[in-house]
């Protein structure tokens, strides 16, 4: 563990030196989509075993008073649970992208939904209005001028890139969570416990999948465009070319 | 010969044609105000509509209702279906864009009941390339603020809305790809693409 360390650090510091702009990503890089396509599958069949047993289809013909969706508390909590064992990660992340204001606010998350929320079950820090702001060391990579890559779909973890795929390991290598949980083989709690919080927000959000993604024509490529512009979004990155002007195209 | 009045008016309404037609097309003609203004009506009246209570299906009819006042719709259906466009005939078009708008607001009416007792606050108006985008945030109860910023033009002859972009997705992006594929898969077959377009979202 300790020369891993030591390799990554030597590593951070030969990038933060050559830091500069990551190139604007735009459009889609997918060289490997027929294997993406069959991982895309098998992870939605994994989501539907995990999450979607209670969702039933809308039907636009109902005349039952339209209501927001309902929160699965169960759910709920073990998706505030993930989140708050990643926060550690994050807060590296931020520390990594010399972003101190960010690494001060999820801090305060983490203490608050520690104590007050129960271990992380619950989120009294959103309450407050302390939302914090997820990162991951794929972004700590943007930040230090590394290219996009190419889009990749990773078994369990889903829509990535090569960037943050790469980000993914080294999370995982550094999670300071490591330290304080046991881990047993080669799975580690920290890592099941996040993956767990992911399936169940996805759940949460199973209708925004549904409509979005689930229910259109091609839903491996809905779900690329809508990964790639989020991420892209939560980057920063805004590019001038992907803005669309339909009165100047005619 | 002195220039008749008829001649010198003809001329002149000639002159400012020609004048018009070399301004710059920018977002000159609408204001920022305006641009703010439009979105602060359509705001308003989403929440009119989630907030309610009425049934899915007389809620999506009234999107549709939206979508025609504020929107741009067959800029957007247009846009949506891409270069098919251009060998379409009139009928198909106007078939494809009624198809589209019913279609828009059953896929995107019922999302938004997610906004029920949502608050959504015009940030800011900027000016992008030739049009509007109008920044704003939508805040639910104990929840991240998000984004959605609206592209609104003039450049139909009124004040409207032709795309947003929620939380980074770009909805004309989204549509061009589903669209695209629809298209592809019935073999480039437009009549048949709108026949299930009218059962799709």
């Amino acid at each position: 563990m300790a020369p891993k360390i030591k390799v990554l650090a030597f590593g951070a510091a030969l990038l933060l030196a050559a830091c500069g702009h990551a190139p604007v990503a735009t459009g889609t890089n997918d060289p490997n989509e027929a294997v993406n396509r069959v991982w895309f599958q098998r992870n939605l069949a994994l989501a539907g075993v995990v999450s979607r047993a209670d969702s039933a289809p809308a039907d636009p013909a109902s005349e039952v008073p339209a209501a927001a969706p309902r929160r699965h508390p169960f759910r709920h909590a073990l998706g505030n649970f993930g989140a708050n064992l990643g926060l550690p990660g994050v807060i590296l992340n931020d520390l990594l992208q010399l972003r101190p204001d960010h690494a001060t606010e999820n801090t305060v998350r983490l203490l608050l939904n520690t104590t007050v929320g129960l271990g992380g079950l619950f989120d009294p820090a959103s309450r407050l209005g302390v939302h914090g702001r997820s990162s991951d060391f794929g972004e700590t990579l943007h930040r230090w001028g590394a290219p996009e890559g190419a889009y990749v779909v990773l078994p369990a973890f889903g829509p990535s890139t090569g960037r943050d795929a790469l980000g993914l390991v080294v999370d995982m290598a550094l999670d300071p969570m490591r330290l304080v949980l046991p881990s047993a083989g080669d799975y580690n709690l920290s890592v099941a416990a996040r993956l767990a919080g992911r399936f169940a927000n996805a759940a949460e959000y199973s209708d925004l999948l549904d409509a979005n993604v689930i229910n259109t024509a091609d839903p491996y490529a809905q779900a690329r465009l809508l990964y790639l512009q989020t991420r892209r979004y939560h980057l920063g990155i805004q590019a001038e070319d992907e803005i669309i002007d339909p009165y100047a195209d005619f | 010969m002195p220039i008749s009045d008829t001649r010198r008016r003809v001329l002149a309404g000639l002159a400012g044609l020609a004048t018009l037609s070399l301004l710059p097309r920018q977002a000159g003609a609408m204001t920022q105000a305006q641009a703010r203004a439009l979105i602060d009506q359509v705001m308003a009246d989403v929440q009119g509509i989630i907030n309610s209570g009425a049934s899915e299906s007389r809620m999506i009819a009234r999107f549709e209702d939206l979508f025609d006042r504020y929107g741009d719709v067959p800029i957007i259906a247009r846009s949506a279906l891409g270069p098919p466009a251009r060998s379409a005939s009139a009928a198909q078009m106007s078939a494809f864009t009624e198809a589209f708008r019913g279609y828009l607001a059953r896929k995107y009416g019922r999302q938004f009941r997610r906004f029920i007792g949502a608050t959504a606050d015009v940030q800011d108006a900027r000016a992008l390339q030739s049009f509007w985008e109008v920044v704003t945030t939508m805040t639910l109860r104990g929840q991240a603020p998000f984004e959605v910023r609206w592209h609104v033009s003039d450049r139909s002859g009124r004040n409207l809305f032709f795309n947003l972009i929620i939380g980074g997705v770009n909805v004309l992006a989204a549509e061009r790809q589903e669209i695209g594929t629809m298209l592809e898969r019935r073999s480039g077959n437009l009549d048949r693409m709108i026949q299930d377009l009218r059962q799709a979202g």
